[in-house]
């Protein structure tokens, strides 16, 4: 029977995919049936790893694809490659970021220029190269991963909160000027998620920060991936220029 | 049709003109070529060629004339 989600055969590039958000939303990607091009910024071992991983447990298409999507030959080398290998794209998961935080009066130009290289440039590049090759088709969706710090903001996060909120100003804008193509483009704005990125939290922040959700627990990367889901699917049909909050009510 | 005739025929279709209006000094701008045009001439070029054009080469594809050099550069026969 057909899945309402529509997604098989469907094919999916999903920065930063081989870790936290990005590998579990691959993974529900390939449940799914689609075609999933995986992406990592510099570990090939891993990718070539994940990629086998998703290719025995759902024997579905899985490609790969190295490189930082802060550098744009890197990401033209990756869609050239797509469009060699498939012909086309039916869904982009910008998801790869970076967190670093830091106070006003700790910020360098180095620190402002390497995360918006990556959570704003990133995307605005991808969606570029992706809307291209949807457009042919079109049809196409593009989710995109802000935060719950780039709606709310918090103490320490100016440089990520900026970069974060930039990430929403671009999904409502390009949800606009794509629509004609049939291509819908919606963020998603995880809360406290369970990752590698929270690793580094002294405890007492962590706890903190766990007590300011409603839910009472800390979201699971399949959490995100979820909403991921529905974006990417024809279940959201109608769906764009929208920012989902997956943070079990989380107050900031 | 030949590599030409469907150049030709993209521009004609994007622009909503005549194909014989389609000439070489046609540039962004002129009439109905505005960016939303332009990325459906890209679109319609990629596809009937079946290749993929830089960024830069789309930004720097502002006349009829750079289009034909362009695709050309791309591996398309016009048969100049």
């Amino acid at each position: 029977m057909e899945s309402i989600l529509g997604l098989e055969g469907r094919v999916c590039f999903v920065t930063g995919s081989t870790r936290g958000i990005g590998w579990a939303t691959a993974r529900e990607l390939a449940r799914q049936g689609a075609t999933v091009i995986l992406n990592s910024r510099c570990n090939p071992e891993l990718l070539a790893q994940r990629r086998d991983e998703l290719r025995e447990e759902f024997a579905t298409e899985v490609g790969s694809c190295l490189g930082d999507v802060g550098d744009s030959e890197a990401m033209k080398d990756c869609y050239a490659s797509i469009f060699k290998n498939y012909r086309r794209l039916d869904i982009l998961v910008n998801n790869a970021g970076i967190l670093d935080d830091r106070i006003l009066g700790m910020i360098s130009s180095q620190h402002i220029e390497q995360v918006f290289r990556v959570n704003v440039q990133g995307i605005i590049v991808n969606m570029q190269y992706a809307a291209r090759l949807m457009a042919r088709n079109n049809t196409g969706s593009i989710v995109n991963i802000s935060s719950i710090i780039g709606r709310f903001g918090n103490a320490g996060q100016v440089v990520y909160g900026g970069s974060k909120a930039a990430v929403i100003g671009m999904t409502l804008s390009a949800a606009k000027e794509l629509a004609v193509s049939n291509i819908r483009v919606n963020a998603i704005a995880p809360g406290f998620i369970d990752t590698d990125m929270i690793k580094a939290l002294p405890p007492g922040k962590h706890r903190e920060r766990l007590q300011s959700i409603k839910m009472g627990r800390i979201g699971t990367p399949e959490d995100v991936a979820c909403g991921v889901l529905f974006f990417c699917s024809d279940l959201s049909a109608y769906v764009t220029g929208q920012v989902l909050g997956v943070d079990g009510g989380m107050l900031i | 049709m030949n590599n030409l005739d469907i150049l030709i025929s993209i521009f004609s279709d994007a622009l909503s003109i005549n194909p014989s209006e389609v000439s070489e000094s046609l540039s962004y701008g002129d009439t109905s070529w505005d960016s939303v045009a332009h990325m459906v001439i890209i679109a319609a070029l990629e596809t009937a060629f079946d290749i993929m054009i830089d960024t830069e080469d789309v930004i720097d594809m502002s006349s009829v004339a750079k289009a034909k050099s362009i695709v050309e550069k791309y591996g398309v026969d016009l048969g100049a």
